[in-house]
């Protein structure tokens, strides 16, 4: 029993010693021109990746975004511009893989959208505030004069009882 | 009256939700339908000393068929190629795609080639340049070199005989400007 403390120690000494054989994921290769790398990044984060849809390819790891990535970096080195490389995308990929999706007929709607929500929410709200005002103003009408001078007497000890 | 607004405005939203359901956003539309086929020349799998390159198969209605010994959904297609291979119905040329070479040799040895040659992508350079993001996908190309149908993910056996096959004899007689038939058309959509 006493040798079971020395046996864990033992597997655990094994198990660190070979962590470091276990396979881990390559890091993506940095160039080594971080001015390289930045516009590297700005057009990456332009692109959508298509395994998950979700992240740019800029943000992803998966192993076609990293192909996107070096494939963008391959084209900045090559002088190509932000412009062409994303319209290099596109003929590839559609207009699919823009993060951002570009404005043209079938995409109207979607760009225009949360304006419309807006504008319609305007004046849903302004028919409503009409409506209670009118309400009001109904409601008022119908007091004839006495009941109004009642009420305004009613409210007025009513406030005098608050004061005091 | 007063439930009108609200319920109409119940149905228009349910109405897209309902179809946004049935979309499939894996299935991205690709850009490349009736768009000439982007050229490469790789070094084939069997015999890396020699080439292959896409211009090799003018004149021919042929598919490339992206692969990997890697890829899981690639083994469920596999045995329909192999039937597809047997049964001679068109030139299927393989892209391995970011693939070892003894992997996927030792893959086509134990499970069949269905492939009239495979090429290798080691880099997967071309598959950037056929907008793949998945693999298996798969290209019908015509005569001219022209992409026509993309199968994205395994290819099934109703697609094949629904449209795929229909497809490809269609293109076989078909000259530079005759079109597909409505048909065919409508069970590749």
């Amino acid at each position: 029993m006493r040798l079971m403390p020395l046996v864990i120690a033992g597997l655990t000494a094994l198990l660190l010693l070979q962590s470091p054989l276990l396979p881990a994921k390559e890091a993506t290769p940095m160039a080594e021109d971080p001015a390289l790398e930045k516009v590297v990044n700005e057009i990456s984060a332009e692109l959508r990746c298509l395994v998950c849809q979700n992240q740019t390819i800029a943000d992803s790891n998966a192993d076609l975004a990293v192909d996107l990535k070096n494939q963008v970096r391959d084209m900045v080195q090559s002088g190509k511009t932000q412009e062409e490389i994303i319209d290099y995308m596109v003929q590839r990929y559609g207009d699919f893989v823009r993060y951002r999706p570009p404005v043209k007929t079938s995409t109207y709607l979607l760009w225009a959208g949360p304006f419309l929500l807006l504008f319609l929410g305007i004046i849903v709200l302004l028919h409503n505030l009409r409506k209670r005002r009118l309400l009001v103003d109904e409601q008022e009408a119908a007091l004839s004069p006495e009941e109004r001078e009642r009420l305004a007497q009613l409210l007025k000890s009513e406030e005098e009882k608050n004061k005091s | 009256m007063r439930f009108l607004l609200p319920l109409g405005l119940f149905v228009v939203i349910a109405g897209f939700l309902w179809v946004g359901l049935s979309l499939n956003p894996r299935e991205v539309p690709s850009p490349f339908i009736d768009k000439p086929a982007p050229d490469f020349t790789l070094p084939q799998l069997h015999d890396p000393q020699r080439t292959f390159s896409n211009k090799d198969m003018l004149g021919k209605v042929w598919m490339l068929n992206v692969w990997a010994s890697w890829c899981v959904a690639c083994r469920q297609e596999h045995p329909l190629l192999v039937q597809m291979a047997r049964a001679k119905l068109f030139p299927v040329v393989g892209l391995n795609y970011k693939d070892e070479r003894e992997d996927a040799l030792r893959w086509l040895q134990h499970d069949g080639d269905p492939y009239v040659l495979s090429v290798i992508d080691r880099k997967g350079k071309v598959g950037i340049d056929y907008g793949v993001y998945g693999v298996p996908e798969s290209f019908v190309i015509d005569k001219q070199g022209v992409i026509r149908h993309k199968v994205i993910g395994p290819l099934g056996p109703a697609e094949l005989q629904d449209c795929v096959i229909p497809l490809v004899r269609e293109l076989e007689k078909a000259t530079a400007e005759s079109q597909i038939s409505d048909e065919v058309k409508k069970a590749c959509a």
